[in-house]
């Protein structure tokens, strides 16, 4: 798909030229039907979430009160992935943990790059000493690892789903922030934004309408990562124990219960849970990669 | 390069400056007053108001940050009153653990990624490249803590070749026990040599592509030559920026390791910490990892402008 560097600039357009820039959603939408990988990752989270969302619909199982006769049982008649130490059947809680994997993760995803760009782009539209000090606090939360910071704020605060999404989108928004506020950089020297301001527009109009909107690439192709990330945060949380309590399940706390039983070899609570994290995750950054590579192409052609 | 280095370490302590802002807001955000937090449920009203006063909570708010300040620079990061000890001597005990685990992880996956990412770039777009590619993404995607699951199930539950649980005690009986260090140092490992390798690759590929190895080409040099004489220097010169920017994330990734393995690091203390609520521990924890982030990359931004002098002079 590259274009050579001649090619490249035989499509850049001379001056006075106008050219139409393309749709960025549909350059997306297309991007991921031509990518093998990208599409691969989008077929698996389509996949996944008709697991998760439609899958009880047709495979009944009880996940809310505890059966202890039954705990522990290998894979089976009735239960196909076994069941975990609460007598849960596995299969059902993976299809439960996965809806709440998707649901928070989108949902913190969508605040994280929402805080992000809001702060990037006044940090960069901004520029001099306020874009410093604006970038000198991102840098400063960047320095604690965010599990860390995400442990101490679950220790201090009792997990709900909403919560989650809030914390980890807060936590989270610094490396979109970061993107935006270069890419703002050198968008508010352009002619398109040095006219509004001739034409009399005001600063917010410049940002909303005319930085925001060009930065879409950017902004799809890391709220993307940031799905993945989320995810991961999410399920290393419960891991560890401080994620929403039972019995809402998750892939990440399903995984702890498989630790105590890991020595007794206990395979059906580790390996399904691992997979399915370990497969959205992929997917998402399959996506990902394939969007920026089709972004960073229509950034030649520009 | 002075120039550079006086900028860059003025913006280091303004960002420390707000790092020790941070945690003290962390310290402010916890629920009722700290006393309770600390002391826990069963304290009279006059424990509260001697706490207060002995640690300064009866302040202003902006005096108790200067005070906090203070007692940073003084080496006092706090008291667990759980663990009667202060939280500095409780770090001591811990911090040589975790600096042994990241160092050797980060030594193993440099040692891994760099042949596998020169392999990569020579054989590109081969079965080779593609499995190899393949494969640092799935590892890049995978949790840390299923990772170390899956090595202790295969390599010390199923095949007895190394052990599950990491060694006991201080630096000294965990270098005695090399064993026991391989799954955790190999679980922190792996994640990064993916991280590092699929960097490496593309850092690799874009040299490639310079007009300089045509140069190089046109005069006659041999692949060899081309590859490690002229590509492989500038692209190694970004990995000292990449571990400065990865330090956060093997900071995190030690964490889920050593709560993994139990291995007696600084991770499975601020977890240990975090269960039994042990505010001063989690605090302090985090203003020490903060500080060694913000100290590790400016190692890393200096460490590369020394060595590439194009990055001192850009933003002049």
């Amino acid at each position: 798909m590259a274009l050579t560097r001649a090619e490249a600039e035989l499509s850049t357009p001379s001056a006075g030229e106008i050219t139409s820039v393309g749709n960025p959603f549909r350059l997306a939408l297309s991007t991921l039907i031509e990518n093998k990988s990208a599409l691969a990752g989008l077929v698996i989270i389509v996949l996944m979430a008709i697991f998760s969302f439609a899958g009880p619909l047709f495979y009944h199982t009880n996940q809310i009160s505890t059966n202890l006769p039954m705990s522990l049982k290998p894979p089976g008649a009735g239960h196909p992935l076994g069941t975990d130490n609460e007598g849960y059947d596995e299969l059902g809680r993976l299809m439960l943990g996965g809806q709440t994997s998707l649901e928070i993760g989108l949902a913190a995803a969508i605040v994280a790059t929402g805080i992000g760009i809001l702060y990037g782009a006044i940090s960069g539209f901004a520029g001099g000493i306020i874009d410093g000090l604006m970038m000198r606090i991102v840098d400063g939360l960047l320095a604690i690892p965010t599990l860390f910071l995400l442990v101490y704020l679950f220790t201090v605060f009792q997990a709900s789903a909403l919560l989650m999404i809030l914390v980890i989108g807060l936590v989270a928004w610094l490396v979109p922030a970061r993107l935006i506020r270069a890419e703002t950089l050198s968008l508010r020297t352009r002619e398109y934004v040095q006219a509004v301001r001739a034409m009399g527009g005001s600063r917010r109009r410049m940002v909303v309408r005319h930085i925001i909107p060009n930065t879409i690439g950017t902004i799809m192709v890391n709220a993307t990562f940031q799905v993945a990330d989320a995810i991961l945060a999410l399920a290393s949380l419960s891991f560890l124990g401080l994620g929403i309590p039972p019995p809402a399940a998750n892939w990440g706390g399903m995984l702890s219960t498989g630790v105590t039983y890991v020595y007794a070899g206990d395979w059906w609570l580790i390996y399904p849970p691992g997979l399915a994290i370990l497969l959205v995750v992929m997917a998402f950054n399959m996506v990902g990669d394939g969007l920026r590579d089709a972004f960073e192409v229509r950034l030649q052609r520009r | 390069m002075i120039g550079y280095t006086v900028r860059r370490l003025g913006q280091g302590f303004v960002v420390v400056v707000i790092v020790s802002f941070l945690t003290f807001i962390e310290a402010h955000l916890l629920p009722g007053n700290p006393a309770r937090a600390i002391l826990g449920p069963h304290v009279s009203n006059a424990q509260i108001t001697a706490f207060d006063r002995a640690n300064g909570y009866n302040r202003p708010l902006l005096v108790q940050y200067l005070e906090y300040i203070d007692r940073l620079v003084h080496g006092n990061l706090g008291f667990s009153y759980q663990q009667n000890q202060s939280v500095a001597a409780l770090l001591g005990e811990r911090l040589p653990a975790t600096v042994i685990l990241v160092g050797l992880s980060v030594a193993v996956a440099l040692l891994a990624a760099i042949p596998l990412a020169v392999l990569q770039a020579v054989r590109r777009n081969r079965p080779v490249d593609y499995a190899l590619t393949g494969a640092s993404f799935a590892f890049y995607s995978m949790p840390t803590f299923w990772l170390g699951l899956m090595l202790i199930m295969l390599l010390a539950v199923k095949a007895h070749v190394f052990p599950a649980v990491a060694p006991e005690g201080g630096p000294a009986q965990i270098l005695e026990d090399p064993a026991g260090l391989v799954l955790p140092v190999l679980t922190l490992a792996l994640g990064s040599i993916a991280a590092f390798s699929r960097y490496l690759r593309s850092s690799l590929l874009d040299n490639l592509a310079e007009d300089f190895v045509r140069t190089a080409r046109a005069k006659g040099a041999s692949n060899r030559i081309v590859l490690y004489r002229h590509v492989f220097r500038n692209a190694l010169l970004p990995i000292i920026t990449l571990l400065g920017l990865s330090l956060p994330g093997i900071l995190s990734g030690a964490l889920i390791t050593e709560s993994v393995f139990n291995y007696p690091g600084m991770g499975l203390l601020y977890w240990n910490s975090a269960l039994s609520q042990d505010y001063p521990v989690l605090l302090g924890v985090t203003i020490v990892v903060a500080l060694g982030t913000v100290v590790g990359s400016l190692i890393a931004d200096l460490l590369y402008a020394a060595a590439d002098p194009r990055i001192r002079y850009r933003r002049q």
